[in-house]
């Protein structure tokens, strides 16, 4: 090849023949590159050689590198392409996909953020698609290999509040709950027994004060995230005054100035006034929390189970264990926050649907739940797979029978309510409002969300 | 021929007024109509409640006007500390002192620094458990002046406006010492020679000069301070409870937390045009004072 071009004996390089050169070349220059243009993505169609690929959208940065092992796998073994995109941090990732359905660009598997009520609407403008058939085929056997609650913040009941025909619209890929844990080495250093962590409410109060006198930090908690509050409130709700009522309260039957939501908001002020709660706590982010707890410096902890990950990452030597929350009555069990932790969803107007239903399916088979829990530290939603899980995860996990979540009741309680209920309770906390004032505020701004959804 | 020029003129001014139209004027007619409806964002069908969102946020939304309270006040702490001393620090470096130009570097680091990583660092050192500020107040024998100074309401929101001071004040030292060179030395020299002393010089020169150059770094201060939030977000998320919420949160609750699309735009619409007020009065209120 190198004989073919024109020798520098001659063409002797000088500018002008260079610059002639390039003048005599401009218009094939230019042909070329506007080919180039033209021909530019259309690699697929030249080789002639179509394959499959889809596209699955997330936003969880610590379990993308399982994910595109997982990915490579089904590559390799179907020929189908998966391509994981990673859209962080979760809000940005909410937006865009928000962005993307006003498009009508939304990829062939999403993962969705926010409330049942986003959920709904997904669904309700024919976003996602109705899964139910596919989870029911052939006896059920996709549907069976999930834990129950797993798919039930996936699924929209008969006669739901959100108009949602019924069904199931999401696929679990892990199982989340949300527990209180205890530090087993401040335990002993307490002169508490760890093997017994505190069983009712009294008895978690009462170790404030030996916290007090060790100087230790009681207990953390994301509470600056003000849902996090709210999801212990909801814990002692269900305990108080059970399911029925809390959904009753939801649907405007009962008020939040019934004395069981007074007793549940009390709680905290109590939980203050014991000195068990960390200085600081409602401004503290969980990931402050986190890193108190794992590096041994706060007793107890409130945290979802994506913390064994974490803790892990932060200070693998941790000794410590998951308990329920400590039952402040004895009229009905205490309930935890739990079920599907992270979830895909079909997109109903994807050209590729029966290809995306079958990389869900091997994705929630046994052996690839297996890794995904092995790889990220999470329970996993195929209730087959958890024989291969760390004793931690494993206490995480074998409490889903308390498990209850919002997205799983078939009724949604207004965000503004909620925002005031939580922050409400950051100012019991900081002792600028008492448990009625907050359950007063709460009621009136529920009234005038009632009022407002009504028009 | 005239009439050739002024469509000159039009034309080469039509790439710039296209690209106003279409991503400033055209949106804002957008949110504004979205303003109009109760919207989640999500389903393509939208309600019409005409002015009823803005109703909603002047007459009900009283958290609303509360962080707009909040951000006036850490607005308030900002023209004062944070641009008294931008104006003595440029004013300290634009005299012959050493190293001059080293200040001049070191004051100009925070501004450029990332929002999320000053809010995170400042969190760190206010920390009320294992802060370093409470550490040096004990180790300083000021143990009695320790506390939780971002969880406790009494100090939450000072806290806040003044770590926000210190992240923004290098923008007013480089406009304040841009403002003081311009100022003809001539002037002091002549000062001098008719016996005026330093603090003359300062009051009679240096301030009347440095009036224009003190608006519009007023009108900055206001319009960047009252639209900060990432800070806010970084440091206490607006908590505790409503304490440090300033009106973009409550805009960023209304259509993340809420998803009230449309309530959020209305909020939206309402902030600017309060800027807008806000910077009217300050534009109108510099201009009388320059003229006196």
């Amino acid at each position: 090849m190198a004989g073919w071009y024109p020798s520098k004996t001659f063409y002797p390089v000088t500018q002008d023949n260079e610059q002639g050169r390039m003048k005599r070349n401009s218009p094939v220059l230019a042909s070329v590159f506007l080919l180039l243009l033209i021909t530019a993505g259309c690699g697929q169609k030249i080789t002639g050689k179509p394959s499959t690929s889809i596209t699955v959208w997330h936003w969880m940065t610590d379990r993308d590198p399982a994910f595109q092992e997982l990915a490579k796998r089904y590559e390799s073994r179907t020929g189908v392409h998966v391509n994981f995109e990673l859209y962080a941090p979760s809000d940005a990732y909410s937006q865009k996909v928000r962005a993307a359905a006003q498009g009508n660009n939304l990829p062939d598997i999403f993962g969705l953020l926010g409330e049942k009520r986003d959920f709904a609407s997904f669904i309700k403008a024919g976003y996602i698609l109705d899964l139910t058939p596919y989870m029911q085929d052939s006896g059920g056997a996709w549907q069976n290999g999930f834990f129950a609650k797993a798919l039930a913040v996936n699924e929209f009941s008969p006669g739901n509040s959100y108009g949602v025909t019924p069904g199931i619209y999401g696929v679990p890929v892990d199982i989340m709950t949300i527990q209180m844990l205890y530090n087993r080495d401040l335990f002993k250093e307490l002169g508490l027994n760890p093997d017994q962590p505190p069983q009712t409410f009294a008895e978690f109060l009462a170790i404030g004060k030996k916290i007090k006198e060790k100087k230790l930090q009681g207990f953390v908690s994301g509470w600056g995230e003000a849902w996090m509050i709210g999801c212990l409130a909801n814990n002692y709700a269900f305990n108080i005054m059970g399911q029925d009522k809390v959904l009753a309260t939801i649907k405007g039957d009962v008020p939040y100035t019934d004395p069981d939501w007074v007793r549940v908001l009390t709680l905290f002020k109590q939980m203050q006034d014991s000195g068990i709660l960390s200085g600081g706590i409602v401004t503290m982010i969980n990931k402050n929390a986190e890193q108190l707890f794992a590096n041994g410096r706060a007793v107890f902890a409130f945290n979802g189970s994506w913390c064994v990950n974490v803790y892990k990452s932060m200070n693998p030597g941790l000794d410590y264990a998951a308990m329920l929350p400590p039952r402040a009555s004895e009229k009905f069990p205490v309930s935890i926050w739990g079920g599907g932790g992270s979830s895909f969803m079909v997109n109903a107007k994807s050209k590729n649907k029966e290809e995306a239903l079958e990389f869900l399916k091997w994705l929630t088979d046994r052996d690839q739940q297996a890794y995904l829990a092995q790889a990220t530290m999470n329970p996993p939603a195929n209730k087959y797979a958890l024989n291969k899980i760390s004793p931690i995860l494993l206490q995480f996990a074998d409490d889903m029978e308390l498990a209850t979540h919002p997205n799983a009741w078939g009724i949604s309680e207004s965000p503004q309510v909620l925002e005031t209920f939580n922050k409400g309770i950051q100012s019991i906390i900081i002792g600028e409002k008492t448990p009625e004032e907050v359950a007063q505020e709460t009621q009136k701004i529920k009234e005038r969300e009632m009022a407002r959804i009504s028009r | 021929m005239r009439l050739k020029s002024t469509l000159e003129n039009y034309l080469f001014v039509s790439p710039a007024a296209l690209i106003f139209l279409i991503f400033y004027i055209i949106p804002f007619i957008w949110v504004f109509q979205l303003g109009m409806y109760e919207w989640d964002g999500i389903l393509p069908t939208k309600v019409f409640v005409g002015m009823g969102n803005f109703k909603e946020i002047i007459f009900e939304d009283k958290i609303w006007w509360n962080s707009m309270l909040n951000a006036g006040y850490i607005t308030l702490i900002a023209l004062t500390l944070q641009n008294a001393l931008a104006f003595l620090l440029a004013w300290a470096c634009d005299r012959e002192i050493r190293m001059k130009n080293f200040y001049r570097l070191v004051f100009f680091i925070p501004p450029v620094l990332s929002e999320v990583v000053v809010g995170l660092v400042w969190q760190w050192i206010l920390d009320g458990n294992y802060g370093l500020l409470n550490h040096w107040l004990i180790q300083l024998g000021l143990g009695n002046l320790a506390r939780n100074w971002l969880s406790d309401p009494s100090s939450a929101l000072t806290t806040v406006a003044i770590v926000h001071s210190w992240k923004g004040f290098g923008w007013g030292f480089l406009i304040f010492l841009a403002g003081l060179q311009t100022i003809p030395h001539e002037l002091y020299e002549a000062a001098r020679v008719d016996g005026a002393n330093a603090w003359h010089c300062f009051r009679k020169i240096t301030l009347p000069l440095m009036v224009p150059v003190a608006v519009l770094v007023g009108i900055l201060t206001v319009l960047g301070t009252m639209q900060a939030f990432i800070l806010i977000i970084a440091m206490t998320d607006g908590g505790p409870a409503y304490h440090t919420q300033v009106p973009v949160l409550r805009i960023l609750a209304s259509m993340r937390g809420s998803s009230r699309f449309g309530y959020a735009c209305a909020q939206g619409i309402s902030f600017g045009l309060i800027l807008v007020v806000i910077s009217f009065i300050q534009y109108r209120f510099s201009n009388k004072a320059r003229q006196a």
